[in-house]
């Protein structure tokens, strides 16, 4: 027994390092996804201390969206454009509908009130697009298909060039996102407003406009992710399990640092695989995954509870 | 002129700390209970019952259990489903073991598992506060399902790996498993859910419901008045665990008939948690208005299109069903974020003071 | 008794020597109920407090002032255990209490006040001073579900002291509203009538007259001299409003930059040296 939890695992990893390495990369690739829905729920947490339950099911709902109109004969990349004005009406329409007559109210009517425009969407998306599971227009969009094949110690890595591109397209969104919020008045406004509400008001930042704002901006993030993790899985309501993943990043990582999300989301992404594989799947039945990161997250809590990146806090009286 | 309390003088603090200090409170309560004691009974179809009245008093229960811990206690959860689960495997574990047991008390015994699990994934919330504990909850939430699926000698290794409620009586009248009788499970639940109502009554209007308020309202300052904070928490979760795995008992055993381990997900939790927060954090009375809407606004959503001849298929019936919900939550929390009991409330005080304005 | 209170501090704590002696008012000051010795509190690098030593006397009014970030609430939060020192000692009753939890504080009977509200606002006024009864109910989880037997008669007992503190504090008529709803003045009122419920035996007051109009402070300083003289309660409060406090104390410790600049009656201290010099010296 102890020999299978402490020596065994190990000692498999050691055996194949080129299988290792596949292990690490599929987890790479979906904590990289994790971390993407994590950004969604940061920016939002950070501008408005919404609690943001909506932001899983907003990655099918874009999705869905890019396929249904494709579906309609639209040329994919005009597709895209379309969805975007879909994610930024529908920014405008929570902020008009459901936030602005919430303002100012306990953190946990809010929250409530995204698990309402959660359940909307999906009774919404089933209407307009059907529950079947659909094909993502991966080939349509220009993104490659094949995939590369390395020999590392003479061994066998494949690695899918979607992939390679959803890596590659998360980490340039990131980038663009770190310097629209460090260097723009607009990402300033952004952050101002999370670090305080009032003293951002009374500066002249307008609160509604930077809601629909980060709305919006989530909205890209959710066509992105849906896109990327679309194209392996393919679309359906399935997809919104995922967006559970980004809840234990953010306890991991803290509800408002950007750099938590990310770090947070790849840890994750990786150690669940590395636990299914090496632990779950031989002595645990297998499917822990829908799991291990919240038990992983609870227990760094008990012993940091300021997450891995937050700042001790002295309380006051 | 009906709510009027002028000449309804208290000469005690035994009668001002009365469950009913107003006696129409009193009269309107007898009525219901009347209501539901006598007349449902008589008059309900086996459609209402498997439909409405069951199902609304158990999800009522659940909800009160998860209030205690959410609107007393101030700690949200988002793992009632997973409890409730608890308690419905730990009653199947126990009648299926002492096949002699009686049916009720096994439910009511169910509890205390829950009750046990509710602690342990409750000590955390001593150090994780507001939301992170909700995500902590989910792990509680999605390891207690995972752990229904893939522990078989909790459902005595079903091929299936379901969960089958046999045929249990109580003095020679079956309550339990296919051979009982719609009218005789409303009743059992109906008192199992008046025993309960009145217990958490108590503990909520008493010392301990003051511990739990004086917790959620503001933490460093009831630790400073004397409040043992882990104790009072873990006290709460101790006593909504309770509560709402005797409501998961009651769902499988009284009502649902079998269950497999996914019907305790995720969707059942919320589905709870929009009763508690619809009907009122905080209150009691909120949890039975919740439970009503959130139970009966579907049943006439199905109803309605066939009694006016719409020809919508069952599957979009269901879909526009699941936006519905959705839109009400949002308009609900918009018109008044303190829930029905609140607006309740409202109205009774108005109808005290009326016709006059103030 | 008298070998534990060798005077280390400044000159003239002369005048409460002798257990039972009788001040002017007719109060009785006693022993030494709680004695701070040689208190320093670090947060990081920064020193809040620095080798402070005093006590107070069992049935005084005991007074900390200085000027704002003196370190005087860091002061109150050690005695309440919300603080546990970096170094020195805590003597209750001549005894050293050890780091404890401040639930276990105020089960010792230290009840306090705080500088900004900390009322339960979810709850009643009557709700909120009942809480203060919470260390002496000791009824069980299944007596209080059945509301039988000691949890019924612990309530209304209970609800008994409750309802003379609401008395003696004026509060009667607004029984029943919810806190939320009250204004600042009631607010500080019901926060008293809270502390007071607990019947303590050592009650801090965390400025219990700031943000108030003249008005509301003469009717909180007569409530405070008022608590003092007739349940006898020892009162340690903290102001930076020096002279309602020279009024009410009978002695006063003054705190400039975490140390200690003065300590003894108001005469005294409105004489000394160091304290005209750092506080009342500045001019505002």
């Amino acid at each position: 027994m102890l020999n299978d939890i402490f020596i065994k695992p190990f000692a498999d990893m050691a055996a194949a390092p080129d299988f290792l390495l596949q292990v690490l990369w599929e987890g790479l690739v979906s904590g990289i996804l994790y971390a993407l829905i994590a950004l969604g729920f940061v920016l939002i947490y950070r501008s408005s201390r919404i609690f943001n339950f909506a932001q899983g099911i907003m990655v099918v709902f874009a999705a869905l969206t890019l396929v249904g109109l494709h579906a309609l004969g639209i040329p994919a990349w005009i597709s895209v454009a379309l969805t975007l004005a879909v994610m930024f009406a529908l920014a405008v329409t929570i902020e008009r509908v459901v936030l602005r007559p919430l303002v100012g109210q306990p953190d946990i009517i809010l929250f409530m009130a995204t698990i309402g425009i959660t359940l909307f969407l999906i009774g919404g998306g089933e209407i307009i697009f059907g529950g079947e599971n659909k094909v993502m227009i991966t080939e349509e969009l220009g993104i490659p298909t094949g995939s590369v094949l390395l020999e590392p110690w003479g061994g066998l890595l494949i690695l899918e060039q979607k992939d390679i591109t959803a890596v590659l397209v998360a980490a340039a969104l990131v980038v663009a996102l770190l310097v629209f919020l460090n260097r723009t008045r607009m990402g300033r406004a952004i952050r101002a407003l999370g670090d305080d509400h009032q003293a951002a008001l009374s500066v002249g930042i307008s609160l509604q406009t930077v809601w629909v704002l980060v709305w919006f901006i989530a909205g890209i993030i959710a066509l992105v992710t849906g896109i990327a993790w679309g194209a392996r899985a393919g679309v359906s309501f399935a997809l919104e399990v995922i967006a559970y993943k980004a809840l234990p990043v953010l306890m991991l990582g803290g509800l408002e640092s950007i750099t938590g999300a990310i770090i947070g989301g790849l840890m994750i992404g990786m150690l669940e695989k590395l636990f299914e594989i090496y632990w779950g799947q031989p002595l645990l039945g297998g499917n822990t995954e829908t799991w291990f990161a919240f038990v992983l997250a609870l227990v760094v809590l008990l012993f940091r509870p300021q997450g891995l990146f937050g700042e001790r806090i002295i309380e006051r009286v | 002129m009906l709510y009027r309390t002028a000449g309804q003088f208290k000469t005690s603090y035994k009668a001002d700390m009365a469950l009913f200090p107003v006696r129409q409170d009193a009269v309107l309560l007898a009525v219901i209970l009347a209501l539901v004691w006598g007349v449902f009974p008589l008059l309900a179809s086996e459609f209402a019952f498997q439909t409405l009245l069951i199902p609304i008093l158990i999800y009522a229960l659940a909800a009160l259990g998860l209030n205690i811990l959410t609107g007393y206690a101030g700690q949200l959860s988002l793992g009632t489903g997973a409890f409730m689960g608890v308690g419905a495997y730990a009653c199947y574990k126990m009648v299926t073991l002492f096949p002699w047991m009686n049916p009720v008390v096994a439910i009511l015994l169910s509890g205390l598992f829950s009750a046990g699990v509710g602690v342990m994934f409750g000590i955390p919330s001593l150090r994780i506060k507001g939301f992170y504990l909700a995500i902590a909850t989910l792990a509680a939430q999605f390891f207690l399902v995972w752990l229904f699926e893939k522990w078989g000698w909790l459902y005595n290794d079903n091929a299936s790996g379901a969960i089958q409620v046999p045929n249990l009586d109580m003095f020679g009248i079956y309550v339990a498993g296919p051979q009982a009788s719609s009218l005789v499970q409303y009743y059992v639940v109906l008192a199992v859910v008046t025993l309960m109502t009145l217990l958490c009554i108590n503990l909520t209007r008493g010392n301990l419901g003051r511990t739990w308020k004086a917790t959620r309202d503001m933490d460093i300052a009831a630790e400073l008045i004397g409040i043992n904070l882990l104790r009072s928490k873990l006290m709460a979760f101790a006593v909504s665990s309770y509560v709402v795995g005797v409501a998961g008992a009651l769902f499988v055993f009284m009502w649902r008939g079998a269950a497999e381990p996914n019907l305790f997900d995720i969707p059942l939790s919320f589905r709870v948690l929009f009763i508690a927060i619809i009907g009122g954090l905080g209150s009691i009375l909120g949890n039975y208005l919740g439970a009503i809407l959130i139970v009966g606004l579907p049943v006439v959503l199905n109803t309605l299109p066939q009694a006016l001849g719409l020809p919508i298929s069952s599957a979009t019936v269901e879909h526009l069903n699941v936006m519905i919900v959705g839109a009400l939550i949002v308009f609900f929390l918009i018109i008044e974020p303190h829930g029905l009991a609140r607006l309740w409330a409202l109205i009774r005080e108005k109808l005290i003071i009326w016709p006059f304005p103030h | 008794m008298d070998g534990s209170r060798t005077d280390d501090s400044t000159e003239g704590q002369e005048t409460v020597r002798d257990e039972g002696h009788v001040v002017a008012e007719g109060r009785r000051i006693g022993p030494v109920l709680m004695e701070l010795r040689n208190i320093t509190l670090r947060f990081g690098g920064v020193v809040a407090i620095k080798d402070i030593s005093f006590d107070i006397r069992e049935g005084e009014i005991r007074a900390i002032i200085g000027p704002n970030g003196a370190g005087k609430s860091s002061m109150l939060n050690i005695i309440s255990g919300f603080y546990t020192p970096s170094e020195g000692a805590l003597l209750y009753r001549g005894e050293t209490r050890p780091p404890m939890r401040p639930y276990e504080v105020a089960r010792l009977g230290v009840a306090r006040t705080f500088q900004n509200i900390a009322l339960f606002e979810g709850m009643t006024v009557l709700d909120n001073v009942m809480t203060g009864r919470l260390t002496h109910m000791k009824a069980g989880l299944v007596a209080q579900a059945l509301w039988w037997g000691r949890a019924r008669d612990e309530e209304i007992a209970n609800r008994e002291v409750v309802e003379k503190v609401i008395d003696f504090l004026e509060i009667q008529a607004i029984r029943k509203t919810p806190v939320g709803r009250l204004p600042y003045g009631l607010k500080k009122r019901v926060e008293l009538a809270r502390a007071l419920a607990a019947e303590p035996s050592l009650l801090l007051l965390d400025e219990p007259m700031a943000g108030m109009n003249v008005e509301e402070k003469e009717d909180m300083s007569r409530f405070i001299l008022d608590v003092n003289d007739e349940f006898g309660t020892t009162i340690c409060l903290i102001e930076h409003d020096m002279g309602v406090v020279m009024d009410l104390s009978d002695r006063v410790v003054v705190m400039d930059y975490g140390r200690k600049i003065g300590d003894g009656t108001p005469d005294e201290v409105r004489r000394n040296q160091d304290v005209i010099d750092a506080y009342l010296g500045v001019a505002h």
